[in-house]
């Protein structure tokens, strides 16, 4: 796959992409993974540049979660490598790509149950925390029950007792404590309902606005489309279409296959 | 004897020796909760603790200053021991991890006889062999000291797991592995911490019974089974669960040998416990989706 021009976002939210801002950013060059014998990607290329919300559109078992389980170092690939901001993360373990910027809102949210929110999102903050305690930690905290005031009418609360779509906002708050750079979102919709997805996507586009870059897998593609500026298009393990928001959204083939029309 | 006194003080035993129990549950516990694993060397840290503290008295001549430094140590033995064997294991599924205990038992128990001999190890209490009287009512005054320094330790833990960093962060990983990795939490170096409390609980335990009822080499695995037991009663995984668990049976075990006979002590703790667990088999605090890992 040809290192695509990078379009610039439609309504000026997101900085415009140049190679430059590419060094920055995340380059994943011909990922192949899966699990033992059972084969799922099959030479993956994308990158995201700096500040840059894109999205990978797929159905259900095309690959989605297992390129995600990639980028966080979940899941060593096979082969392929993983580079954001010029290092090359291929070998590192979560935890420490964590503190190289790139937080994963995992599929199915993953908060911790018998933890209060606040606890919850102290942990997202784990690596500013311990050894040495950052002061801005305080700072970030408020930040996040600004984002999210539901959160903060909530902090008490164990997260095992909080709605799905409060689950999904703690994960993306405990996400966002660690100060990341990119952000991966894994199914962000998934389990919700309509209402709660227009206010997950809202929060989107605000920290997306913020110049975080954002890289998000969804299976409709048309919350997704009114978020990022640019998406791929997964399909049995590997990437078969890539372009803006717009020009995706008019192609007939992804119409039928992810809009539903 | 008043039938009163004899009652408070079969309580104060029987919660004495409760408290003992209730610090090797709480052990087995933590490093549950971290790994879904049974750390059969548990018991093993318990013993430790006497045997070190005796001979670390031999050194200091002050019962304090062993106890404290012999605990300290069983700790720092408690994070080489993971460093060592668990740390290495590719797959780290429970029953791989159990088994793995049950090695590191061994050769904890073999390395004690060798270093430390096969007789029995004793001192004297905080307060040397005093027993004290009030009102009639006659007690050990070690006795007392266990269940206050119990109660500190589990005060300290309590502190521990519910305001610092490194005690969430190992709640954390006990709740979603998986989760802690992705915030950064290193989950080899939070199950070094595990192992490292569990030894520490597990000493603490071990260097303050001692006193009461002498400790040699081979005493590990049968104080084990107890603190076991006690987990298993209060709720595998539960920590306050594993301290009501101890004192349960530790009053149980006491009563039962008073009124029964001291020579099925243990039979008639093991029997209550399987009616327990008959009756409830997730123990008395424990959930069953707790039990499944």
């Amino acid at each position: 796959m040809p290192d695509a021009a990078i379009a610039p976002a439609p309504e000026g939210a997101v900085p415009a992409s140049t190679a430059a801002s590419l060094g920055d950013g995340l380059v994943v060059r011909g990922i192949h993974a899966g699990y033992g014998e059972m084969r799922v990607l099959h030479g993956v290329d994308i990158e995201v540049a700096a500040g840059e919300a894109v999205c990978l559109i797929g159905a259900n078992g095309m690959g989605k979660t297992t390129l995600m389980r990639c980028l966080a170092g979940l899941l060593r690939p096979y082969e392929g490598t993983v580079g954001f901001a010029g290092r090359n993360l291929t070998g590192l373990s979560a935890a420490a790509r964590v503190r190289e910027g790139v937080a994963l809102v995992p599929e199915g949210r993953h908060v911790f149950k018998p933890m209060t929110v606040q606890e919850n999102l102290e942990m997202g903050a784990y690596k500013r925390l311990w050894p040495r305690r950052d002061p801005k930690v305080a700072a970030d905290l408020a930040h996040i029950y600004e984002i999210f005031p539901r959160l903060k009418e909530r902090r008490t609360s164990l997260a095992g007792t909080l709605s799905g779509g409060e689950q999904q906002m703690l994960a993306i708050g405990r996400a966002l404590m660690s100060r990341p750079r990119l952000l991966l979102l894994d199914e962000p919709s998934m389990g919700l309902a309509p209402r709660v997805v227009q206010e997950i996507f809202a929060v989107i586009r605000r920290i997306s606005a913020e110049g975080l870059a954002i890289l998000l897998t969804e299976q409709n593609a048309r919350m997704a489309f009114r978020t990022v500026s640019r998406c791929y298009v997964l399909s049995e393990g590997q990437i078969i279409s890539e372009g803006t928001s717009e020009k995706l959204a008019a192609d007939p083939a992804v119409k039928a296959a992810y809009l539903g029309i | 004897m008043d039938g009163t006194n004899t009652l408070v003080q079969l309580v104060i035993a029987g919660l004495s020796i409760g408290s003992i129990y209730a610090l090797i549950a709480l052990g087995f516990n933590i490093v549950f909760k971290c790994t879904g694993a049974m750390n059969f060397a548990q018991g093993e840290w318990v013993m430790m603790g006497g045997m070190v503290t005796a001979a670390l008295f031999g050194v200091f001549s002050s019962v304090g200053l062993a106890v404290v430094t012999a605990t300290v140590l069983i700790g720092a033995i408690g994070l080489v021991s993971e460093r060592i064997t668990i740390w290495p294991v590719r797959r780290p599924d429970p029953m791989t991890l159990t088994l793995v205990t049950v090695g590191l038992a061994i050769v904890s128990r073999s390395l004690v006889m060798i270093f430390l001999g096969k007789m029995p190890a004793g001192y004297s209490g905080f307060s040397g062999t005093d027993v004290i009287s009030i009102e009639g009512v006659t007690v050990q005054t070690q006795s007392l000291w266990i269940i206050a320094i119990t109660l500190l330790f589990l005060v300290l833990m309590h502190f521990f797991f519910e305001r610092t960093v490194l005690g969430k962060a190992l709640r954390a990983v006990s709740a979603d592995p998986q989760a802690a990795s992705l915030v950064g939490i290193p989950s080899s170096q939070m199950l070094m911490l595990a192992f490292g409390l569990a030894a520490l609980a597990g000493g603490i335990a071990g260097a303050i019974v001692t006193p009461l009822t002498l400790m040699t080499y081979d005493q590990g695995a049968t104080l084990g089974f107890k603190g076991f037991s006690a987990a298993m009663l209060g709720g595998i995984g539960n920590l306050p669960g594993a301290v009501v668990g101890g004192l349960l049976l530790g009053l149980i075990e006491t009563f039962g040998s008073f009124y029964i006979s001291s020579h099925f002590k243990d039979a008639i703790s093991f029997a209550v416990l399987l009616l327990i667990l008959f009756m409830r088999p997730a123990g008395l605090f424990g959930r069953v989706e707790v039990v499944k890992a």
